[in-house]
Parts: C-alpha cells; sequence; structure tokens
C-alpha cells in the first residue's frame, strides 16, 4: 500500500510540476491529464471508488478537453511563442513555497496529524451511503440542486460569453 | 379760588399759550396773537386778584400766602417747592403782570399785524415792506407785518412764564429755574432776526456772559444747601440759621459763610443784571425787537437780577451791624454804584436811540444794587418797580419812534438811512404826539424830575440813605451818576423830539396804532402816580399827606422792619440839583446840535464803551478760540487721538500684511497645503506603477501581504 | 500505514505548484490550468479527510462532488471568457490584458 501511494504521489507531483512548467499548452494541458489520472488512482486508494470514476470521467473526459480545445482556438500558429514564464517567476516561487512552509507549519501543529486510518466497517456501501446522503432532504439535497442551478447558470453564461458577435 | 392755588396757576396761561402756538396756531397769525395777549390778560387778572388780596391782609409779613409740595426726595427727607407771596413779592407780581400785559398788546402793533406780507421778506430777517397800490393807482410802500409773528408771542409767552415761575417762587431752586428759562428766551428773542449775523452774535455773547453770573450762582445755592440743608426762603431766613451760617468761616478770603453764599449769588446777579464787569451783552441786545428790549431789559430780566439780591438780602446783611458794611456788602455796593457811574458816562456819547436806554438801564440798575449794599431795601425795592414802569414806558416809546422812522424810510425808499440813528430824527414832537408826550414823561421820570415823576421819589431816596447812613463816596458817585443821566435823557429828548426834522425821514414819520400807544400811554400813569405811594413821612410839605405805604408795606417783609430816616435837606438839595441841572444842561448843549460832528461828546473812549468788548475779545475769547481751534482740535484731537488711532491702524496693517505674507502664504499655504498636496502627489506618482493592470503581479502583492500579515497574527496569537 | 499527514503533504505541495503555476505562467489558459490543480488538492484534502474521519459522514464526498462541479463550471466560463478575450484582443497572454489600472 505504502509503494503504491508513493508512486502514485511521484506521479502525481512531478506532472503538476510539468503542468506549470511547460512551454508547450498542449503538453501542459497532457501533462494535466497524467496529474487527473494519479488523482484518480489516489481515490481509489482511499477507497472512495465512485469519486475515482467521477473524476476520470468528469475531469479528464470533459474538463481537460475543454482545455486542450481552448488551446487549440486561441492560438494564430502552431508554436508557442515566447517563455512560458512571465517576469515575476522568482516572486511566485517564493510566494509559493512560502505558502507551502507555511501550511506544513500550520498543520504540524494540529494533533490529527500522524493518525493512522481507521478500517472500513462491514457491509458498507459507501456508495450508496454517497447517494443518499445526495438526495436526502436531512442531508445534502440542497446543496446538490444548487449545484445544478450553477451548472445551468454556467453554461448559458459560457455560451453566450463565447457566442460570436454578428 | 383760593389765594394760594390762584398763585400757583398764574404761570400757567403763558406756558400753554408758548405751547398751543407752537404745536398748533404757528400759521395763523391772528390766533397767535389772541391765544398770546389772552395768557398774559389771563395772568395779569390773577395777579391783581392776588396783589388785592395781598393788600387786604394784616401783617403780610408774618403770614405771607405760600404753599408747597414736596418735589425731590433726599434720603429721609424732601426737597419742597412751593409758592409765596410775601409784601415784597405782591409789590413785584404787581408791575411783572403791568409791564408784561403791556408788552404783548404792544407787540401786536409792532409787528404790524394786519398789513400785507412784504415783497422781499423772508423768515430770520427784519419785514421790509410791502408796495402797495391804492385805488388811485399810486404806488406806496407800507410796513408789512413780521414773517415769524406767532413765533414771536410764543416765546414772549415762554419768557413771561419763566418771570412769573421767578416772582412767585418760595425756594431757591424754581427761582433759578424760571432764571435759566429766562436766560434761554433771552438768547432766542435776541437772536429772533437769527438772518442777521449781528443778531446771532448778540444772542451767543448774551446767553454767554449771563452763563457765566449763572455757574457762580449755581455754586452759591449748591453751597447753601449743603450747609443748610433747605432751598425755601423762609426756612432759611430765620435766626438760628442766618446766625450759624454768620458765624461759620470759610477759607476764602477769610468771608463768613453767608458773605461767600451771598457774594456767589450776586455774582449771578452780576451776570443777568449786566453789571460791571459783565455788562457786555447789554447793549449788544439791543438786536432783539424792540418788545424784546423792553421787556428784557427793562421790566423784566434784569430786574430778576435785582429781585433775586433783594430777596438774599437777609443773606447778604446776615453779620452787618447796622454801620460797618461787611465785605459782601462793600463789593455790591462798590460794583452798584461804579456801574452807575460807568454807564453814565458811556451812555453820553451813543447815538443809537436804543443804546441810550440800554445803558442808561444798566446804570440804573447800578444804583438799585448799590442801594443793597448800603442796606436800603425798601429804597431798592421801590427804584427796581419805578425803574421797571418807566424803563418799559422809554423803550417801547422808542420803539414807536423807530416805527415812525421806518415809515418815513419806506415812504422815501431810502434804505440806508438808519431809523435808529438820533441824528436822522428831530422835529418828531409834531408828527407823534401821544409818543412824545409819554416819552417826555418817562425821560423826566429816568432823571427823577422833582415831585411828580415816581423816578424822583425812589432816587431821592436812595441818595437820602446814602447820605444819611454816611457812605458819603457812594452818595456822591451816585450824584453824579444822577446829574449824567439827567443830562443824556435830556439829549436823547432834544435829538429826536424837538427841533426840527433834519432828515426827509423824519419829516415823513407817522404816529403809530393805538395797540402800541395804549400801552405807553398806560405805563405813564404808573410812571407818574406809582412814586406817591412812597413818600417818605417826614418830606417837607407833602410828608405825611399820604401814608408811605410802600415803606410800610414792602418792609414788612422782612424780619425786621426798616426805619424811615429822619429827614434831611442835604441829599434832597443834591438830587434837586443834579436832576434840574442836567435836564437844563443837556437841552441847552443840543438844541442846535444838527450832526454827529457837531457833538462835542463824542470822545472816542466813551463812544467805544471804555474798549471793554475788545479788552474782553484780547484777554478772554481769542485764547479761547485758540485753545479749541489749535490746542484741543489740532494737536490734541487731530494730533495725538486720531495719530494714536492712525497707529494702531498702521500697525495693524503691518501685522496683517506679516501674517499674510510669512504665516498664512508661506507656512500654510506653501508649506501645508500646497506642501501636502505636492507629497500626496509625490506619494501617488511613486505608487501609481503598482497599478500595473496585471492580475497576476495584484494576485502576487495579495499573497505577499497575507504572508506577512499571517506571520504576524500568528507569531502574536501565539505568545 | 500511511499516516494521514503524508496525504495533507501530498495535498498542499500539489496546492503551491499549483500557485505557482497561477503566479507565474504567461498564457491565460494555463493560469486555469493551475487553478486546477488547485481544485484537485483541496479535493484530495477533503477525500482523505473523510476516510481518516468517521467514515458514515458522507460530508467530505459530497463536498469533493460539489467541488467537481463547481470546477467544471468555472472552466467553462473561463475559458470561454478567455476564448471572447482572445477574439477582440488577439491575444491570450496574461500580461498583455491590463486594462484594469490607473
Amino acid at each position: 500500500m505504502t509503494i503504491l501511494f508513493f508512486l502514485f504521489a511521484t506521479v502525481i507531483l512531478v506532472s503538476a510540476v510539468m503542468v506549470v512548467s511547460a512551454r508547450n499548452l498542449i503538453h501542459a494541458a497532457l501533462w494535466l491529464v497524467s496529474t487527473l489520472f494519479g488523482v484518480a488512482a489516489l481515490y481509489a486508494l482511499l477507497e472512495a471508488g465512485f469519486m475515482a470514476v467521477v473524476q476520470v470521467v468528469i475531469y479528464i473526459g470533459a474538463i481537460a478537453i475543454l482545455f486542450i480545445f481552448a488551446v487549440m482556438l486561441t492560438r494564430r500558429e502552431l508554436r508557442d511563442k515566447g517563455p512560458g514564464l512571465n517576469a515575476n517567476w522568482w516572486l511566485s516561487a517564493l510566494i509559493s513555497a512560502l505558502v507551502f512552509g507555511g501550511l506544513l507549519f500550520l498543520l504540524s501543529g494540529w494533533s490529527g496529524f500522524s493518525k493512522a486510518s481507521a478500517g472500513l466497517p462491514s457491509e458498507f456501501d459507501a456508495v450508496g451511503a454517497l447517494g443518499e446522503a445526495l438526495v436526502s432532504p436531512q442531508a445534502f439535497v440542497l446543496p446538490f440542486e444548487v449545484a445544478s442551478v450553477l451548472l445551468v447558470a454556467a453554461m448559458v453564461g459560457a455560451v453566450y460569453v463565447a457566442l460570436k458577435q454578428k | 379760588m383760593a389765594t394760594e392755588t390762584l398763585i400757583w396757576l398764574l404761570p400757567l396761561p403763558p406756558v400753554l399759550a408758548f405751547f398751543l402756538i407752537v404745536l398748533f396756531t404757528n400759521k395763523n397769525k391772528a390766533l397767535s396773537h389772541t391765544i398770546g395777549v389772552g395768557a398774559a390778560a389771563l395772568s395779569w387778572l390773577g395777579s391783581m386778584v392776588v396783589f388785592s388780596r395781598a393788600l387786604g391782609v394784616e401783617h403780610l409779613g408774618e403770614r405771607p400766602f405760600t404753599s408747597s409740595i414736596p418735589w425731590l426726595p433726599t434720603g429721609e427727607t424732601w426737597l419742597r417747592i412751593g409758592v409765596l407771596i410775601d409784601p415784597l413779592g405782591a409789590a413785584v407780581l404787581f408791575f411783572v403782570a403791568w409791564t408784561i400785559f403791556m408788552i404783548f398788546l404792544y407787540s401786536v402793533g409792532y409787528h404790524n399785524f394786519g398789513q400785507p406780507e412784504g415783497d422781499h421778506d423772508r423768515p430770520g430777517l427784519q419785514p421790509h415792506g410791502a408796495t402797495v397800490t391804492d385805488e388811485h393807482g399810486h404806488r406806496h410802500v407800507v410796513p408789512s407785518v413780521e414773517p415769524m409773528y406767532s413765533r414771536f408771542f410764543a416765546f414772549l409767552g415762554l419768557f413771561a412764564f419763566g418771570m412769573y415761575t421767578l416772582v412767585v417762587s418760595d425756594n431757591l431752586l424754581t427761582l433759578f429755574v424760571g432764571w435759566e428759562i429766562m436766560g434761554l428766551c433771552s438768547y432766542l428773542l435776541i437772536g429772533f432776526w437769527y438772518g442777521k449775523e449781528s443778531a446771532r452774535n448778540a444772542a451767543v455773547k448774551a446767553f454767554m456772559t449771563t452763563r457765566i453770573g449763572d455757574v457762580f450762582m449755581l455754586l452759591g445755592i449748591a453751597f447753601l444747601y449743603s450747609a443748610t440743608g433747605t432751598l425755601t426762603f423762609r426756612e432759611i431766613f430765620t435766626e438760628e440759621v442766618l446766625h450759624a451760617l454768620a458765624t461759620t468761616t470759610t477759607p476764602i478770603l477769610g468771608l463768613s459763610a453767608v458773605g461767600l453764599i451771598a457774594l456767589l449769588l450776586f455774582i449771578g446777579t452780576v451776570g443777568k443784571s449786566a453789571q460791571w464787569p459783565l455788562h457786555v451783552w447789554l447793549p449788544d441786545a439791543m438786536e432783539g425787537p424792540t418788545p424784546v428790549s423792553a421787556m428784557i431789559h427793562a421790566a423784566t430780566m434784569v430786574s430778576a437780577g435785582v429781585y433775586a439780591v433783594i430777596r438774599m438780602f437777609p443773606l447778604l446783611t446776615a453779620d452787618f451791624d447796622g454801620h460797618t458794611l461787611t465785605t459782601a456788602m462793600s463789593v455790591v455796593a462798590f460794583i452798584g454804584a461804579f456801574t452807575a457811574l460807568f454807564a453814565a458816562t458811556i451812555a453820553v456819547a451813543q447815538n443809537d436811540i436804543k443804546r441810550v436806554l440800554a445803558y442808561s438801564t444798566i446804570s440804573q440798575l447800578g444804583y438799585m444794587i448799590a442801594a443793597l449794599g448800603i442796606g436800603a431795601y425798601v429804597a431798592a425795592a421801590f427804584h427796581l418797580i419805578t425803574h421797571a414802569f418807566f424803563k418799559a414806558l422809554l423803550f417801547l416809546g422808542s420803539g414807536s419812534v423807530i416805527h415812525g422812522m421806518e415809515h418815513g424810510v419806506l415812504h422815501t425808499g431810502n434804505h440806508h438811512v438808519d431809523p435808529q440813528d438820533m441824528f436822522n430824527m428831530g422835529g418828531l414832537r409834531k408828527k407823534m404826539p401821544i409818543t412824545f408826550w409819554t416819552f417826555l414823561v418817562g425821560g423826566f421820570a429816568l432823571s427823577g424830575f422833582p415831585l411828580i415823576t415816581a423816578g424822583f421819589w425812589s432816587k431821592d431816596e436812595i441818595l437820602a440813605d446814602a447820605f444819611g447812613h454816611g457812605h458819603l463816596a457812594v452818595f456822591v458817585t451816585l450824584a453824579v451818576a444822577a446829574f449824567l443821566t439827567a443830562f443824556y435823557t435830556m439829549r436823547q429828548i432834544t435829538l429826536t423830539f424837538l427841533g426840527e426834522p433834519r432828515t426827509k425821514e423824519a419829516e415823513h414819520a407817522q404816529e403809530t396804532p393805538w395797540t402800541m400807544t395804549v400801552p405807553l400811554i398806560v405805563l405813564s400813569v404808573f410812571a407818574v402816580t406809582y412814586g406817591w405811594v412812597g413818600i417818605p413821612e417826614h418830606f417837607p410839605l407833602f410828608g405825611g399827606i399820604l401814608p408811605n405805604w410802600f415803606h410800610n408795606f414792602v418792609g414788612s417783609t422782612l424780619a425786621e422792619e426798616p426805619e424811615a430816616l429822619p429827614f434831611n435837606l442835604i441829599p434832597l438839595m443834591t438830587s434837586l440839583v443834579v436832576a434840574l441841572g442836567g435836564l437844563l444842561l443837556g437841552w441847552l448843549a443840543y438844541r442846535n446840535v444838527k450832526t454827529p460832528a457837531e457833538d462835542k461828546l463824542q470822545i472816542p473812549l466813551l463812544k467805544n464803551k471804555w474798549y471793554f468788548d475788545e479788552a474782553y475779545d484780547f484777554l478772554f475769547i481769542k485764547p479761547s478760540y485758540w485753545f479749541a481751534e489749535t490746542f484741543v482740535y489740532k494737536w490734541m484731537d487731530k494730533g495725538v487721538i486720531d495719530g494714536i488711532l492712525h497707529a494702531f491702524g498702521h500697525a495693524t496693517a503691518f501685522l496683517g500684511t506679516w501674517i499674510r505674507n510669512y504665516i498664512d502664504k508661506a507656512i500654510i499655504n506653501e508649506l501645508i497645503g500646497d506642501g501636502s498636496a505636492r507629497l500626496t502627489q509625490w506619494f501617488g506618482g511613486r505608487l501609481r506603477p503598482i497599478q500595473t493592470g496585471r492580475i497576476q503581479q495584484y494576485m502576487l502583492a495579495s499573497l505577499g501581504v497575507l504572508i506577512v500579515i499571517g506571520g504576524l497574527m500568528f507569531s502574536l496569537l501565539v505568545k | 500505514m500511511i499516516p494521514l499527514s503524508w496525504y495533507l503533504i501530498l495535498s498542499a505541495a500539489l496546492f503551491s505548484i499549483g500557485l505557482f503555476g497561477v503566479l507565474a505562467r504567461r498564457n491565460a489558459i494555463a493560469i486555469l490550468l493551475g487553478i486546477e490543480l488547485m481544485l484537485n488538492a483541496v479535493n484530495i484534502n477533503l477525500v482523505s479527510f473523510w476516510r481518516y474521519g468517521d467514515v458514515t459522514q458522507m460530508a467530505g464526498q459530497v463536498f469533493a462532488i460539489i467541488v467537481f462541479a463547481v470546477a467544471a463550471a468555472e472552466v467553462a466560463v473561463g475559458l470561454a471568457l478567455i476564448i471572447s478575450v482572445y477574439r477582440t484582443r488577439k491575444t491570450v497572454v496574461a500580461d498583455e490584458l491590463d486594462l484594469m489600472k490607473w
């Protein structure tokens, strides 16, 4: 198990670094796909099977594809010009490092930091419970419905914004 | 009506007349003079009633008509004012009422009531005649009516109010009030024709000169009040008060209190009755209309001065032992006698008919004052009353003469002829007979023509008193003055009425209307008969036929009735000689004189009044003007005070400019105002490039700040 | 076996890398890629807390589902905006889109 974790963690981190440093945007998008795959695998490791599948379908199948489309629609030439990073990249790196360090520092003070995982209860239907939680009035049906409204709005908005005005 | 109430009401009609005329009837001449003369008649009637009742009271001196009311609250006590008619008051009231009434009546004719309005007459100047066309088409110039007719009666009414108040008052306060009212009216009436510069100056001169006297009088009143606590005559003239005052000494010249008070009050009379050295205003006062001259300068105002001294006689003689004159009395006698002679010398050289009478008045007043100075109470009062009658008569007569002359002037049209100059007259006895005879009576009375004129009896009594008590210096001075009086009076009569007319204007003179001649006749009756109430008992032949009513009546006013002097032949002979001699000499000297050049007595010293006016101008007037114009106005007011103010102004302006330039502009505007703006601009300029519009840079900045703040808070909270 | 901390460190690192991408990349679409990375880090966090907490409480997963939805919506709208901007300005370089300035 631990080995699998390290493997997937490496995949994720390396791919992420490539995402942010690839000059060619298509390469960056593809590296994003890789990162997403790694995350999905991690979900599986965390025994959240539904999440893993949804990750692949939604993120990779829809969002990453969308990115590739957008990249293709916004270039004059097939070749990327200029550097991938802007002038202040060193400051950004510093800030990010500081954020990382700060987060770690905060987390390290938390008591539950080194917790071990508990076992799953037997006869536990994770997906069913999730489904029930999503539609149960005592649980999270409201956020669920609101999210769907949000998606409608986003859809309409995106269509309107990107519509070519004649 | 009770006599006391009547006495209170006596001054009322004239003052009512004043207000009515001023407020309502100023435009209506007939109504105004009706109100005026009616008021004078009412007061005259009341006075006659009071006088007749007073005659009927036994021992009026001890039980006079008196009534008073509390007036000014002074702490625990009250200052009372009221009325008093004792024998002296009754006698004075008699002549005041008659003369005022006659003068009111006379003024109607004098100001040409009924005549047309003048061609170029303006208020403020004398009327100059109106051109009238008669039925044949001939044009004459006739006398025109006075434009300020009603105003004259209003002022006369106010004046009468003042005089009545003075006569009926029982205390020094209301006496002084009446005194001052008359001073004001004198100013108003002398300057009646205010368009004339000489009249204006004369009015101011009169007021200023009498004011000097009034200030000292007020000091005397104040001193008296503080020494005795009262101003009522009957309370002052008691044994205890007089004795107390007589024995208190004052630090001034070693005088006793009573002497000092008497002198201070006397100075008021010196001013009011035009005695030397404050005599300078009376001749100039002839600028006023003749009724004014008669009223003010014969009958009433100048008499008021003498009346005041007569009233104060007990005060004057409080420490008099009967033989040696006290200091105060000596001063009074000296000034009186000196003035009598001094004024007589000037009168002989005057050519204006009114000026002669003015100096004559000063001289006769000197007689009365001298009489009081030597202690001749009854004689002084007697002469006061007879003089009032015949001097009023003489002045009104002169007014009549001037009127007649003006008629002549209007006839000939030659306005350069002075109708008042005696050398332009002559022969007027034929043209103006009534005026002539009444003037003659008055003139003889003034000279002291024996037996049949009142002046003889009163003047003789003064001379007798002077001689009888051994005051020979006074006797001689008064005798010489009497000689001069007769001389200049006859000069006046000769030049004016006798001989032939010297000018065309005199030829065309006319007698004046009844409103002017009737008062003359009435007054001449008094000028003759009034003397007979005071014939001394021991007079040869005539003494004893009529009792010496005057002596007994008026003498009873005093606490100790003065005794009648035994008869002495010397003063009688002296007065006969000087009177008849003066008259004869005057006629002889002047019956052939035609021009001033032939008049040997036109000596410059006398003609110019011994140069007193010039002296006063040099000593007092010019320095006062210098003080006012140069010292006070130029140096103090403009130089010092304005200088200080200008300095303040300059200092403030300088300070203001300095503040403006160095603080306001430099510091506040530049440094703080503009400076802060520039600082903000500089900062803004520096900070502006931060806003690049690039979102990533914005995010970097916000994250950076977040980290900083987070670190700060974390470090703070952990501690 | 695998402590929770490892998952948390991993998500923190992923988050920081995403942050770096957002701050430092020139292309606007690359910025959106960075945002995706950050969202994924958040999701990892949520799911691991679900797993290592009370498993019967579905709140962690539900939250992650909602995050999915939001991410999807946001990407759609964001890319639409970038396309629209590209059409008018002919550029997707973030530095050149600087109208929000003084």
